[in-house]
């Protein structure tokens, strides 16, 4: 794969689409954006169904592949919690992201699991590491945490919970809070 | 064992050793293994049971999956939070005498994954009578590690004992009231010696 | 015990609104055992119930959990005393790792099977978010350990493109060589453990063989024989030592006429056969639905193969085929896994071919690695050279060794999603920068994870036995479900 350059051109599978997308939905609904060759198409949890939806059926598009379904935290935004889908089309070779920012307040977001099955575990996972309430999905319950857990580890502000390693004199912070991240061991 | 005929004459000790020793050297001979393979080191750990590394000729390739038929537990791999009441139900279950070898570093201490997920040690929850540090430990590590334990077995040494400090156990954030303590001596109570 | 059981529901779900109408149901299709509805299954002669006996269960298997309490309330509310709710694992003998199925079953038949993941959640994406870039890699390449290359490999074509940088010719060509080597190793492992667990014993033993002469091989070119961080951002940490060259040709000689024997061994035989042919069929619709790729995809027909679709380093010159079959069950993923096997030693035997030479790490020192590691007497290290240059020649090059190994370099801003052919599937990497030395999110697409979600569907109805026949054909590794 050649890298692209950051300010991106779609690659010319996805500008059709693209097209077909923007005349279905009006330009208001969705903001679309592209870096190192790959589109992201932003939009409101209320049309997420619906374009999903479409995307999947629709002969120019025909996304039945749903990757990948994950989640980030970026608490320096007041919608925090942002959820992407990563769609495949087998017939048009092509990728597209779409993206969906809830608040922290507001958790929820509408299940894609009655359009690509799939999403069942990703949503799920989801949920367990942010928070995010997936409106419509059959068994929303942590999957990798236990049932009981409190609180949603993947988010910035949950502690990476390590504990001090002290031998011989050395003292090793847990890695969150060493002064020096990524790198020094002293405190 | 000998003809009758001296025997009488001996002092009444040498014979309980000498079947104690036949007792250890008969458990170290076949120490069956339960299976409790848990991530990368469980796959050394199958090469090490494999052809290359042979581990049928210390009489331990049977790896039972049954814990009530095995001697000894290696825990091979990274111990979770959800795992870790499971590791020690599969302790409770297998019968005494038994032994417990922490393969590789994530089981020895929590390794590189010092975080929420990840029980720090395996000590923390069973007595471990052998560490073999790794990441993942290499066969021939592993079996110095299984031919030390045998050496302990051998000479009879005392098993480790679960020595847990006092309070409610490790909290954390998802785990305000702390850890279950699962049934132990505690320290500064008497140690129970076990048979 | 009685502390150790855990049956309060997560209370944060009871604000969850209710499940929607039978459409969703129906479109996942799973049968699971709802209170109210009936099943379309046929009577049984009294004499022959089991009844649930839920003390009992609980006295045994002192391992409660949410998902154990809502089955068997099911189960109970069904009011059909047939029923058995059993849990199979997570330690249990199928060498597959530590998955949990909590099965329904009708005497030998399973009704419905929920499978419960997590017990070996590592926090690894979480960790990574507190490494450098570099450090990443030692993470990531223990969540799918039984083919650490592509772990690697994928993460950094992640942030070689988050970059917007490639590694040098040399190094894409020994990522591929070792990729592919990989992946006959974990197709020999998914063979062995797969013959094991059909009792077919000595096809473990095989298998195992000549993985050792894979690991050989990897620990000659990167030092360890699994969880290896040889791939690095845009590069590889070393070159190929002499002699290996050789040491893998003859490899792939040997492996094709391994390969024969064990089509020999398995592919007519009627007990193979038997226990494969028919088991945990789906069909194509389903597992596209379901999210599955590779084999199993592959085994229903549709020759989908990330390395053909959207080829990643290099591949695009080396010829091979992308082997699939139609049966959908664990026969035909059998036969796709055996045949893209023979298809890896072609693509190696390419590799050595064509291998071009050059740096295998980039020489932008912005980007690239500082050190050139050189074996010495008391193993691998820095070579003397390069700590004689830092130590003795220059304090700028000692200052940024300093920097590049400590803090590393800054990723721009943005956000990638890059996808390899993993043994087990389609593996992507969502990874996110913030433009800072430390990776903001990464986010990993594992194929085990989204393939078990096969699990449910493919054995209801099978009998026990062929319920490890199935889920050893999703070929799950549960460091990467997990993760």
């Amino acid at each position: 794969m050649q890298p692209q350059d950051a300010v991106a051109t779609p690659p010319d599978a996805l500008q059709p689409i693209l097209t077909s997308l923007r005349e279905r939905f009006g330009e208001q609904e969705l903001e679309v954006t592209g870096h190192r060759g790959e589109v992201t198409v932003e939009l409101g949890r209320a049309r997420l169904v619906e374009v999903a939806t479409w995307l999947r059926d629709d002969p120019a598009t025909r996304f039945r592949h749903l990757s990948d379904l994950s989640g980030t935290d970026y608490p320096d935004r007041p919608d925090r919690l942002c959820v992407d889908y990563h769609l495949y089309s087998f017939e048009h070779n092509a990728r597209l992201r779409l993206k969906v920012r809830v608040t922290v307040e507001d958790p929820h977001v509408p299940s894609v699991t009655g359009v690509w099955p799939t999403a069942n575990f990703h949503e799920r996972e989801v949920y367990d590491f942010f928070g995010v309430r997936f409106d419509g999905h059959p068994d929303l319950t942590r999957i990798l945490m236990p049932e009981d857990w409190k609180g949603y580890p993947q988010r910035k502000d949950y502690p990476l919970g390590g504990v001090n390693v002290d031998y011989h004199g050395a003292h090793v912070p847990p890695p969150d809070t060493r002064r020096y991240k990524g790198g020094w061991t002293s405190t | 064992m000998g003809t009758g005929s001296g025997l009488e004459k001996l002092p009444g000790g040498i014979l309980v050793t000498t079947v104690e020793k036949l007792a250890n050297w008969a458990r170290k001979g076949s120490l069956w293994p339960a299976t409790f393979g848990l991530a990368c080191c469980a796959i050394e750990m199958m090469a090490t049971g494999a052809g290359r590394y042979d581990l049928a000729r210390f009489g331990m390739e049977v790896f039972r999956a049954s814990p009530r038929q095995a001697d000894l537990m290696i825990v091979a791999g990274r111990v979770s939070q959800k795992m870790a009441p499971v590791l020690r139900t599969i302790y409770d279950q297998m019968p005494e005498p038994k032994w417990v070898i922490s393969m590789g570093v994530c089981a020895t201490s929590g390794g590189m994954f010092n975080n929420y997920a990840i029980v720090q040690g395996v000590d923390q929850i069973v007595p471990v009578d052998m560490y073999v540090p790794g990441c993942p430990p290499r066969p021939e590590m592993l079996m110095d590690g299984i031919i030390r334990l045998h050496e302990k077995i051998r000479k009879g040494e005392p098993r480790s004992k679960l020595v847990l400090p006092e309070g409610p156990g490790r909290r954390g954030p998802g785990n305000p009231e702390g850890v279950p303590r699962p049934e132990g001596p505690r320290r500064g109570a008497p140690v129970h010696q076990e048979a | 015990m009685s502390e150790i059981l855990r049956d309060d529901a997560d209370e944060a779900t009871q604000d969850v609104p209710e499940a929607d109408g039978p459409s969703t149901s129906q479109l996942l299709d799973q049968a699971v055992v709802r209170p109210g509805e009936a099943l379309d299954l046929p009577a049984r002669p009294a004499a022959e119930h089991v009844t649930l006996n839920e003390q009992r269960a609980r006295q045994v298997l002192a391992m409660g959990g949410g998902d154990w309490a809502e089955v068997t309330a099911r189960a109970d509310a069904e009011g059909d005393d047939d029923l058995m709710v059993i849990n199979m694992g997570p330690q249990h003998p199928s060498t597959h790792g530590v998955l949990r199925l909590v099965l329904v079953l009708r005497g030998e038949e399973v009704i419905s099977c929920q499978p419960v993941v997590g017990y070996l959640h590592t926090g690894i994406e979480k960790s990574i978010e507190f490494r450098t870039w570099v450090q990443g890699v030692t993470f990531v390449t223990r969540m799918d350990y039984l083919a650490p290359i592509f772990n690697e490999t994928a993460y950094c074509l992640a942030v070689e493109k988050l970059l917007g940088v490639e590694a040098p010719p040399r190094a894409q060509a020994l990522r591929v060589l070792l990729m592919e080597l990989n992946r006959v190793a974990s197709h020999l492992v998914w063979l062995a453990t797969t013959g094991l667990e059909l009792g077919a014993l000595s096809i473990m033993l095989y298998g195992f063989r000549e993985r050792e002469e894979i690991l050989d091989i990897l620990e000659d070119v990167t030092g360890l024989r699994m969880n290896h961080a040889w791939v690095r951002p845009a590069g590889v940490s070393q070159d190929l030592p002499d002699g290996t060259e050789d040491k893998i040709r003859a490899f792939a000689r040997d492996m094709r006429g391994k390969a024969d024997e064990y089509e020999t061994l398995l592919t007519n035989n009627p007990i193979w056969l038997e226990r494969t042919r028919g088991i945990g069929e789906l069909s194509q619709d389903r597992l596209i639905g379901l999210g599955v790729t590779g084999p199993m995809l592959r085994a229903s027909g549709l020759a989908h193969d990330l390395r053909k679709a959207e080829p990643y380093c290099g591949y695009e010159q080396y010829e091979f085929e992308v082997p699939t079959a139609t049966g959908s069950d664990v026969y035909a993923r059998y036969q796709v896994r055996l045949a893209e096997m023979r298809q890896s030693l072609r693509i190696v035997e390419q590799v050595l071919d064509s291998l071009p030479g050059g740096p295998v790490m980039i020489q932008d020192p912005k980007v690239g690695w500082p050190a050139r590691l050189a074996l010495g007497p008391d193993g691998l290290g820095n070579s003397p050279a390069h700590v004689n240059h830092i130590m003795g020649e220059s304090m700028e090059a000692l200052i940024h060794h300093f920097k590049m190994v400590t803090e590393g370099f800054k990723v721009p801003a943005g956000e990638v999603y890059v996808t390899v052919e993993s043994p087990r599937g389609e593996l992507g990497y969502h990874v996110v920068s913030d433009g800072g030395n430390l990776p903001y999110r990464v986010h990993v697409r594992d194929p085990s994870f989204v393939n078990l979600q096969t699990g449910g569907p493919m054995v209801e109805g099978l009998l026990v036995a062929d319920v490890l026949a199935a889920m050893s054909s999703i070929d799950p590794v549960l460091g990467g479900v997990d993760r």
